[in-house]
């Protein structure tokens, strides 16, 4: 494995253990306003804004809430919480106590994918000595009546376990598959209990926040994506890694970071994200833009674009979880139309009619994996159609 | 009189727990009502009710198929999707909670062709031709695709199976190349009934519905309870069909076919023909039977009252050994004429089994007889009789061919049928069923009462029973205390039920039963507890109250059924079964009981009869327990590796 390149990362500045000593000076509302006003949005993804989601759940009444961890890291080319957990837990587990605080959690879970297992005996160290530090259990850091427990749960290799909802029920012991919502984890989450789901990297970025403040943050980035970002950069460019580099940089300047100026093709947000040809290399990396959850997968000169499009349906004909019929039984037609493109034998007509396929899939899907699944694969019939179309047996 | 009822607690999981819509309760705490525009029309429902009550209280149709009326929440199919505006993608109408004024479009064109879309691609995976078919006609699917004008296969059309057919089950056969994954199945048996033999396995495009390492149904711990065949949408789950066996014994002129019809299939067959739910079809169904070929039908309701006498006369033995020997008596007794309920028990609470009545089953029981009594008395070898069952179960297939089912020398029941595979009979032999000219039962059995009529609704078997019980131990008609001889509180849907009825005087023992007591003075003044229920889930309910020494252990008799709604929303009826439909056939059933003269099983002059020209040493005597009288298996849930 080529030695992956990492940037400096703001978390390396933070003292474990002093954001949430910090938070815990502040009111409950207080934590919130602050996670509210830095701008901070979900880094698994879908962007939707910490602060809200806080909010929501501090709303609500329950006696029991759940404050979960993202971990189950499963979008093809992410590789950046992997680095949190490795080397920056306490930054992490202080988010999570801090977010624990804020909407009057008792008990947090991570749920940690299966392939880092090998993590999970350091992530334990961790908490055994937060633990000692007076960091977790009864009243925490001296807080009175705060009173916070963490334990780490394994996931087992299902892509679909990063959904928030089918994360829960993969918590609560059934098959690992998304829920309806409405009603949402913030109202009805693991167990019935309200319960908010952040990214491992979402809630280190509260913890900076509530240590340096919303307006270090917020003065970062662009006014719809506050603040910094780790990306997982990989395939091909000279120096793939892990980033940290501010929302709002355009796909040119982070390729020029990694030394991928000669690429035909970047693939931003994994398996679900889009695919964005040289010419729109100005496009910005932010939520109002080329959105990511951190993947980011450069594409060399010579690479082939239905080879592409075949390697990510192959995935989710495979990972969708198979209970709703436009995922479950779209990918597999979608895939089979690109293996038709790769013989020259799909009809113009019959792409038509899958690229009408990709927006049912899109439109009415269950959960967000299903409506994003057919992303690439329209991506790139829509980019690279000169390249994908027209092929003869022969050119394979 | 007391009555009560045991909440049932929620156990769905979280993942199939959608917003099914708020009971009235619900909605009025959730505060009244929300005005929701449907297609721009305005609707007021109450808040948290789904999109899909919603538009249709509006009148709109919205196509769904994952979606069942007996069902919790899936919104898998994605068939129902709607757009709601503001939302930038289609929300299935099935699970979307209306908690604010909601502006529904329910025929864009993304809503079009997203709809045409599922249907296309189950299509492209439902193996199999319609016209070669048990559900052609009565098809999900297949009526999705006609709505939807479906004229070619856009997506393909898989014609190479890609799973065995599981025929391993005497009650369901598994055709899984014709599942569309609507779990509904997975649904019933893990929500409805609390069995759980079904359920999704792997992932992607290789999900499919299977049991325990993919074991052939007959070797987990399926109940046979059939329910998931009546809400299967396709033909990917259905009832083992013996029709060919039975025309060929039918055809056989060395074979002298009888039939014993029970009360739910009269109730429910007209369904098969076009006839409104609840239209009674029995003298019709009669006379079919016999043009269809059999040489005699006989009605289960007589064997229904002599199970009422015989699991009485249990019931009152067990009582005695408890009140005045002193002795272990295995109270309750559970009531033992439904053979999922028996399997149930057998596998779940097998420790329970002394509690279950020996007595056989009303099919089981009238099958003994046919080939010994009737035998005798038709001058027939009992080997060139066929005995035929039409029952509205498909579990009763199962129990048919228990091995200890042989009491007569051979096999007692030859064949079940189902209420389906007798339409499909009666269509094939060419009979327009509603039209027929009405006939009655053939002798020696033809009498029959109301309470062997009443068996076919939950809470029937015990309302029998306790006419009977009341009259045998009262001396006094048993209208003394129930109007009509209704035993109101126990009838209904409510899943459980409990009433205690005080015995407050107590008369002579009646001649038949006087060989067993000598009087009932130990009875009076004593508090009779009864339960009754339906679906295996509720049997649960009541098997755990029971077992944490709730107030059901305190139960003198239990009635179970294993279908939600009592027999006549068995597995083996007309699809569909919704509430309402259960409702309706009800009604067909109580109004029947309602019509005949006697209505007291010990009144009933066959009964009567048998109990003197051949069963003479009376109820649970010893040619009854040979005859009438069974034994159960310890099952347990262990599935051999």
């Amino acid at each position: 494995m080529k030695a992956t390149h990492r940037s400096p990362l703001t978390f390396e500045k933070i003292k474990p253990g002093e954001p949430l000593q910090k938070a815990l000076r502040m009111s409950r509302a207080d934590v919130i306003a602050q996670v509210t006003a830095s701008g901070l949005k979900g880094r698994g993804g879908a962007g939707f804004p910490a602060g809200v989601k806080w909010n929501l759940a501090a709303a609500a009444q329950a006696p029991r809430k759940y404050v979960i961890c993202n971990a189950d890291e499963g979008e093809p080319g992410t590789f950046k919480d992997r680095v949190i957990l490795m080397d920056f837990a306490d930054v992490m587990f202080d988010g999570m106590t801090i977010a624990a605080y804020a909407i009057g959690a008792c008990e947090g879970l991570v749920y940690l994918r299966g392939e880092y297992a090998y993590l999970r005996a350091g992530l334990e160290e961790t908490l055994a000595r937060r633990r000692a530090a007076g960091w977790l259990g009864a009243n925490v850091c001296g807080k009175v009546g705060f009173n916070f427990e963490v334990r780490i749960c394994m996931g087992a290799g299902a892509y679909v376990c990063g959904e928030e909802t089918a994360l829960i029920e993969s918590l609560e012991g059934n098959r690992g598959e998304p829920r309806n919502r409405p009603p949402f984890p913030v109202e009805m989450g693991l167990g019935g209990a309200p319960t908010i789901v952040n990214n491992v990297e979402t809630l280190a970025w509260a913890a900076c926040i509530l240590d340096w403040g919303a307006e270090w943050f917020r003065n970062i980035g662009t006014p719809r994506s506050a603040g910094l970002k780790l990306f997982s950069v990989s395939g091909d460019c000279q120096r793939p890694g892990v980033y940290e580099l501010p929302l709002g940089i355009t796909v040119a300047e982070l390729l020029k970071h990694v030394g991928g100026q000669d690429a035909k093709a970047v693939q931003i947000g994994g398996a679900s994200g889009h695919c964005v040809p040289r010419s729109a290399f100005h496009r910005t990396i932010a939520f109002e833009d080329a959105s990511t959850g951190g993947s980011v997968i450069v594409f060399g000169p010579q690479r082939d674009m239905l080879l592409v499009a075949r390697s990510f349906l192959e995935f989710f004909t495979d990972e969708s979880c198979g209970q709703c019929v436009p995922c479950r039984d779209g990918n597999p037609k979608l895939l089979e139309g690109v293996r038709l493109l790769e013989r020259g034998k799909c009809p113009a007509g019959y792409l038509r009619e899958l690229c009408k396929l990709a927006e049912t899939m899109q439109l009415a899907s269950k959960c967000g994996l299903g409506q994003s699944s057919p992303n690439a694969f329209l991506s790139i019939v829509n980019h690279f159609s000169d390249e994908i179309m027209g092929r003869t047996p022969a050119m394979n | 009189m007391a009555i009560e009822t045991l909440d049932r607690e929620e156990r769905i999981p979280r993942s199939l727990r959608g917003p099914a819509g708020p009971n009235d309760r619900e909605a009025e705490a959730l505060g009244g009502r929300i005005t929701v525009q449907v297609d721009g029309k305005p609707v007021a429902v109450p808040t948290g009710a789904t999109i899909l009550q919603a538009c249709r209280q509006a009148g709109v149709r919205i196509p769904t198929l994952c979606y069942h009326d007996d069902l919790c929440i899936a919104g898998v199919c994605r068939v129902c999707v709607v757009e709601v505006e503001g939302m930038r993608t289609l929300q299935a109408a099935c699970a979307f909670p209306v908690h604010q004024p909601l502006k529904i479009w329910t025929h864009t064109r993304k809503v079009r062709q997203a709809r045409r879309h599922v249907i296309d691609l189950l299509l492209s995976n439902h193996v199999g031709e319609c016209y070669a078919c048990m559900r052609n006609n009565n098809c999900e699917l297949q009526a999705l695709a006609k709505e939807y004008g479906v004229d070619e296969f856009i997506f393909g059309h898989r014609s190479q199976p890609r799973y065995p057919i599981d025929r391993s089950s005497h009650a369901v056969v598994r055709e899984m190349d014709k599942c569309v994954l609507c779990r509904r199945c997975v649904r019933t048996c893990i929500d409805l009934q609390e069995v759980g033999v079904l359920e999704a396995m792997e992932r992607g495009d290789h999900t499919h519905i299977s049991t325990f390492q993919n074991k052939p149904l007959a070797e987990v711990i399926c109940i046979n309870c059939g329910q998931c065949t009546n809400r299967c949408p396709t033909g990917a789950l259905r009832a083992n069909d013996t029709t060919d066996e039975v025309w060929a014994a039918i055809d056989d002129p060395e074979k002298h076919v009888v039939i014993q019809t029970a009360p739910s299939p009269r109730a429910g067959i007209g369904e098969c023909f076009g006839l409104p739910p609840g239209t009674p079809m029995t003298f019709q169904m009669n006379t079919a039977l016999r043009y269809c070929g059999f040489d005699r039908v006989f009605d289960t309701n007589f064997a229904a009252d002599l199970t009422i006498i015989e699991e009485g006369t249990e019931l009152l033995r067990r009582l005695h050994r408890a009140l005045v020997e002193k002795e272990a008596a295995a109270l309750p007794q559970f009531t033992s004429c439904s053979p999922g309920w028996v399997k149930f028990l057998e596998h779940f609470y097998p420790e329970y089994i002394p509690n279950l009545s020996t007595a056989k089953s009303p099919q089981q029981m009238f099958g003994a007889l046919i080939k010994t009594h009737y035998a005798q008395r038709a001058k027939l070898d009992p080997r060139n009789i066929v005995s035929v069952a039409l029952m509205p179960c498909s579990a009763k297939k199962f129990e048919c061919n228990r091995p200890e089912m042989n009491a007569s020398g051979y096999k007692d029941v030859d064949f079940g049928l189902t209420t389906r595979e007798l339409a499909k009979m009666i269509s094939e032999a060419g009979v327009d069923l509603p039209n027929m000219p009405k006939s009655d039962f053939d002798d020696p059995f033809g009498t029959a009462t109301g309470s062997g009529v009443i068996f076919g609704a939950t809470g029937g078997v015990m309302e029998s029973a306790l006419r009977c019980v009341l009259e045998l131990v009262t001396g006094q008609h048993v209208e003394k205390f129930y109007e009509h001889a209704d035993i109101v509180p126990l009838r209904g849907f409510e899943g459980v039920r409990y009433v205690e009825i005080p015995i407050t005087h107590v008369g002579p023992v009646p001649e038949l039963i006087r060989h067993l007591f000598s009087d009932w003075d130990w009875l009076k003044g004593a508090t009779l507890k009864v339960g009754v229920c339906h679906g295996t889930a509720n049997a649960r309910r009541v098997m755990e109250n029971i077992k944490a020494g709730g107030k059901f252990s305190e139960c003198h008799f239990i009635e179970f059924m294993a279908c939600p709604g009592g027999c006549l929303g068995g597995g083996g009826q007309p699809i569909p079964t919704t509430p309402a439909i259960r409702a309706a056939r009800a009604r067909a059933i109580y109004a029947e009981d309602s019509a005949y003269e006697v209505r007291k099983s010990h009144e009933n002059p066959a009964i009567v009869r048998i109990y003197n020209d051949f069963l003479t040493d009376g109820p649970c005597g010893h040619k009854s327990h040979a005859l009438l009288h069974t034994h159960y298996v310890a099952r347990g849930k262990y599935i051999a590796g």
